[in-house]
């Protein structure tokens, strides 16, 4: 146990690529909290796609021991927080984890999106925050430029930011002087009641569930009887542990202190981030505060490609729920595509995770239906239903009205690409909410339906704004609009995976660039095959694919015969990899692809 | 559903199934391994060799003649083709060794079919008259195109000017003559196809073989292709076009299109050939050679080592590995009919096909096929369309997997 004035609790908030897991290397390195030779990069970022995508999707956190210069030894916690909108409550949960925050900015960059949304969400936990320049080793660094938009647009005074190069080491020491003076020490009540956050928790193959907790008040010990005051679950601790990065067991945790237990926990869904930990004889009085249910807002249908590999796709998604709590499923019946699930998913960024994870741990070829949001359909008969899956929309007739979600977007963007983003948020319907300048970059903030965002506005934004621009978004409730089911007919046989709900004033074009896209997409057949979109029974556009006219072997002798077979059944097995619609193959890429609005 | 009963009806009455070199005919396949270079569209088993040893290949041939000979005792022998590699670098007395073999090995037919493939330079073409003493009676030049740009383009080491001339040559030793023309090359329009295309018919006897280029993995177009190269070829429909053209200008110039890249006047078809097409048999000697033979009723796929010094060695050697022989079933035979068999104009017999032990399925995959115009049914006979032809590849993969492939 440590005493509090010796404790520093903090994160990292920075954009992708501003630096945060090198700095987070080399606080880890210079302390030696990792023996040289175990290091490697990006210490805390331990998933695959994590690495690859340089983002953080779990929480994560690593115990420091740090000598600093008055001679005393501080414990310094950082945990390393999710950095993706997708995952703003669990951002929110570990900032209240912790007391301060150091802001990394790239000195060569400037303030992002990301950064603003994180930062306020670190004020709003009452953080005290130093700013730090990262990469003034580079050339184009303008560090006095950065300091003065970080007054402008963030509000703090950058007069004392650290000026560092995560990737040199140039005042990674000045850093961890910051944390301990700067920085300021939990508080807590020792003798109170345990009183701990639930920050986080992970599946770990040879341990089981892993919870990671901050104490607030109060002592945990090992053999402790817990209670999670959400679940009103019971369970008694077998292991207490810090993480340097690598569990090392410890006999309690106080007050102000950050730690992992496990406790025969059965399912990661068993535990909630933002759960409340205390002992089940002798309670802390109030729950902490802020606990939300995390909510799925976007939707989809994952399918197997090969429909014999529909057991193996119950089984990957099950084993991953259990380590994510914010997935939902429910298994799905297409017409088109066979069994599959319906699945739930945070955000846009959270899908391609979780099926980037199918795909490759389980190696398992999806095919992914157009993501849609939750729409509250209100009947005529006055009852409210959500719509999670465009093929369960009631008859039309029967619909009083249709409530969809809407974000507010913050885009920050360098002005000579202002037009073509506000170009692409009118296209998406929004409605322009702010618009300022800090410097050369300027700020616009719009109302946007969820549903025009979710597929590819990111993909879009950064392509028409070479990269510059960043985004961030939050909910901010529902708006009754004129939306429609749009159906697909390929061969005049409905597709019901590639059926959407779209604003009505926006069908007809949206109709006709999906048939373009099919058109394209689906390979020639022996006779021509008419690509048509529909509201109801309501043509709105239509492409024809024309026949197949040449597909033949030009040689073919007695030394072919063989080989030829062979070809035979290879086009047999790339015939597999296609779904069948009647009697038209439709290849799985094309699924996802028609959806793509780049025209 | 509608029923194929009908089709079943109009079989003939049980006659016992005959074999297929009775039913198709018996030849011979030889394969020459050796090229001056490689071209960059061939995907066959060619090797270019500093220097070769013409007797010891004479000998291997014949001793691979004669292992063969022993397991086909007493059939009458219709047909021989020299293919590659190419065969024109063969000396003639190689030729005329193999041939020598042939004709103490088996029973000849009278108007036995001896084909050499050729390169048209002027220094093969000093050898046609040896090939003719040999016993060759027909010569299938490889001219590919009729202007220079393209034949330094697809690789080839002569001129048009000199292809003319050696097909000159040819025409006045052989009895009989083809040459082959490849079209769709990059950058080629319609109309300038159908202007070489012209020539070459004025040229012609009564013999073409004209193929739409196909770029193959593991030739350097292949490579070429994948890495974003080879621009300009033509796409579906521009092939689809040419094929077209070629169909009408041939028939006007009274060369019917006999199998899907043959064209010849009646009778001048290539006998060898169309053993292939009609599920007869045929040995394969030499180097990557294939053969289908059939041994007291089971047909065999035999196949040789590649690489000529290998196969080389295991011929003299007599070891087994030389040809391996391997048994193919009823279904598998009868895919191979359909496959060859619809490439020609006459089609396959349904009786055969049923005989050899096609799934239930089939007949019904047929009807089928002919009520979407890709197929038609005349007695026993099943033959593929006009546009049938043009689609093979994707109707034989509805015809072969069926509902399998769903």
């Amino acid at each position: 146990m440590t005493d509090l004035d010796h404790i520093r609790n903090f994160s990292i908030v920075a954009h992708i690529d501003h630096g945060k897991s090198t700095l987070a290397d080399r606080l880890i390195q210079l302390t030696g909290t990792v023996a040289e030779r175990d290091m490697k990069e990006q210490m805390l970022d331990a998933m695959d796609i994590e690495r690859e995508r340089g983002i953080t999707i779990k929480a994560n956190a690593v115990r420091i021991d740090y000598p600093a210069r008055n001679g005393k030894t501080y414990v310094l916690n950082l945990i390393d927080t999710p950095g993706h909108v997708d995952f703003a409550y669990e951002v929110s949960r570990s900032m209240r984890a912790v007391e301060g925050s150091l802001l990394v900015v790239d000195a060569t960059q400037g303030v992002e999106a990301q950064t603003l949304a994180n930062v306020y969400t670190a004020l709003d936990a009452g953080h005290e925050i130093v700013p730090v320049l990262n990469k003034i080793d580079l050339p184009a660094s303008e560090p006095d430029r950065i300091k003065a938009q970080i007054e402008d647009v963030i509000g703090l005074d950058a007069s004392e930011a650290i000026e560092i190069s995560a990737k040199t080491g140039v005042g990674i020491p000045e850093v961890l002087e910051a944390i301990v003076h700067r920085l300021p020490a939990p508080t807590g009540e020792r003798d109170a009641p345990l009183k701990a956050m639930l920050v986080d928790s992970w599946y770990d193959s040879y341990l089981g569930v892993v919870v990671m907790v901050r104490i607030m008040d109060g002592v945990m010990r090992k053999g402790d009887q817990i209670r999670m005051m959400q679940t009103g679950a019971k369970y008694g601790i077998d292991k207490l542990a810090v993480l340097r990065p690598q569990m090392t067991d410890i006999a309690e945790l106080g007050p102000g202190e950050i730690g992992v237990l496990t406790a025969s926990i059965k399912l990661v869904r068993d535990t909630r981030v933002g759960d409340t930990i205390t002992h089940d004889k002798k309670p802390c009085a109030e729950p902490l505060p802020g606990f939300k249910p995390s909510q799925p807002v976007v939707f989809c249908g994952l399918f197997p490609v090969d429909n014999a590999e529909f057991e193996d796709l119950r089984d990957a998604i099950e084993k991953l729920a259990l380590n994510d709590a914010s997935f939902s499923y429910e298994m799905e019946t297409s017409a088109a595509l066979g069994f599959g699930f319906r699945c739930g998913f945070l955000g846009l960024l959270h899908l391609e995770v979780i099926r980037d994870r199918i795909e490759r741990e389980y190696d398992i070829d999806l095919i992914t239906t157009a993501p849609s949001v939750v729409y509250k359909i209100h009947l005529r008969d006055g009852t409210e239903l959500e719509l999670h899956n465009p093929a369960d929309m009631p008859d039309p007739a029967t619909i009083d009205h249709i409530d969809e979600p809407r974000i507010i977007a913050t885009i920050m963007v360098p002005d000579e690409y202002l037009g073509d983003v506000l170009k692409l948020c009118q296209d998406r319907r929004g409605i322009q909410q702010d618009l300022t300048y800090a410097g050369s970059r300027a700020m616009v903030v719009y109302d946007l339906p969820l549903n025009e965002v979710v597929f590819d506005f990111h993909d879009r934004l950064k392509s028409v704004t070479k990269g510059y621009a960043s985004f961030d978004y939050h909910l901010s409730g529902y708006r009754t609009d004129n939306l429609v089911k749009m159906s697909i007919l390929v061969n005049d046989e409905p597709v019901d995976a590639l059926s959407m709900m779209v604003h009505r004033d926006r069908a007809d074009a949206r109709g006709r660039l999906m048939c373009e896209k099919l058109k394209d997409l689906i390979p020639r057949h022996m006779f021509k095959i008419p690509i048509q979109a529909a509201i109801g029974g309501r043509v709105i556009a239509r492409e024809t694919l024309s026949a197949m006219r040449k597909d033949v072997t030009a040689k073919c002798y007695g030394g072919d015969a063989t080989r030829k077979k062979k070809l035979l059944e290879k086009q047999k097995a790339g015939k597999k990899k296609m779904r069948q619609f009647g009697k038209v193959d439709i290849p799985q890429e094309a699924f996802i692809n028609a959806l793509k609005m780049d025209g | 559903m509608l029923s194929p009963s009908w089709l079943l009806a109009a079989l003939p009455a049980a006659d016992p199934p005959r074999a297929d070199w009775v039913e198709a005919g018996f030849g011979l396949y030889l394969h020459w391994p050796f090229c001056q270079s490689k071209c960059p569209y061939c995907d066959f088993n060619s090797h270019v060799a500093a220097s070769i040893d013409q007797p010891r290949w004479a000998a291997a041939f014949a001793a691979g003649i004669a292992r063969v000979a022993a397991r086909t005792e007493g059939r009458v022998l219709r047909s021989v083709y020299f293919g590659g590699g190419t065969p024109s670098l063969m000396a003639p007395e190689t030729v005329a060794a193999v041939l020598d073999t042939v004709r103490a090995m088996w029973p000849v037919a009278n108007d036995w079919e001896v084909t050499l493939e050729a390169n048209p330079t002027s220094v093969e073409a000093g050898r046609f008259a040896g090939y003719r003493e040999a016993g060759v009676n027909r010569l299938s030049l490889g001219v590919q195109a009729l202007n220079d740009d393209d034949l330094r383009q697809l690789g080839r080491r002569h001129t048009a000017a000199e292809a003319v001339h050696a097909f000159e040559i040819a025409r006045a030793t052989f009895e009989r003559v083809s040459f082959d023309l490849i079209y769709a090359r990059q950058d080629q329009s319609l109309v300038r196809w159908q202007a070489e295309l012209d020539r070459a018919l004025a040229l012609a006897i009564d013999h073409l073989s004209l193929y739409q280029l196909t770029i193959e993995p593991g030739t350097a177009f292949g490579a070429r292709f994948a890495a974003g190269g080879l621009r300009g070829l033509p796409d579906e429909d521009l092939a689809a076009d040419m094929y077209d053209a070629t169909l009408e200008r041939c028939a006007t110039a009274g060369l019917d299109a006999y199998e899907v890249s043959n064209f010849a006047r009646s009778g001048a078809e290539s006998q060898h050939n169309m053993l292939y097409w009609n599920g007869g048999d045929y040995a394969g000697i030499g180097p990557g050679a294939h053969g289908r033979l059939t041994l007291a009723g089971t047909r065999h796929a035999t196949v040789s080592p590649s690489a000529p010094e290998i196969w080389l060695q295991a011929t003299e050697a007599d070891a087994p590995a030389a040809m391996v022989w391997e048994p193919l079933s009823g279904q598998e035979r009868a895919e191979e009919y359909l496959m060859m068999g619809l490439r020609v104009r006459q089609g396959i017999s349904l009786a055969r096909a049923q005989a050899m032990g096609v799934d239930p399925g089939l007949s019904q995959r047929i009807f089928d096929a002919s009520q979407d115009g890709l197929l038609e049914i005349d007695g026993d006979r099943v033959r593929a369309t006009a546009r049938g032809r043009l689609l093979l590849n994707a109707l034989l993969r509805n015809l072969l997997v069926g509902e399998s492939c769903g």
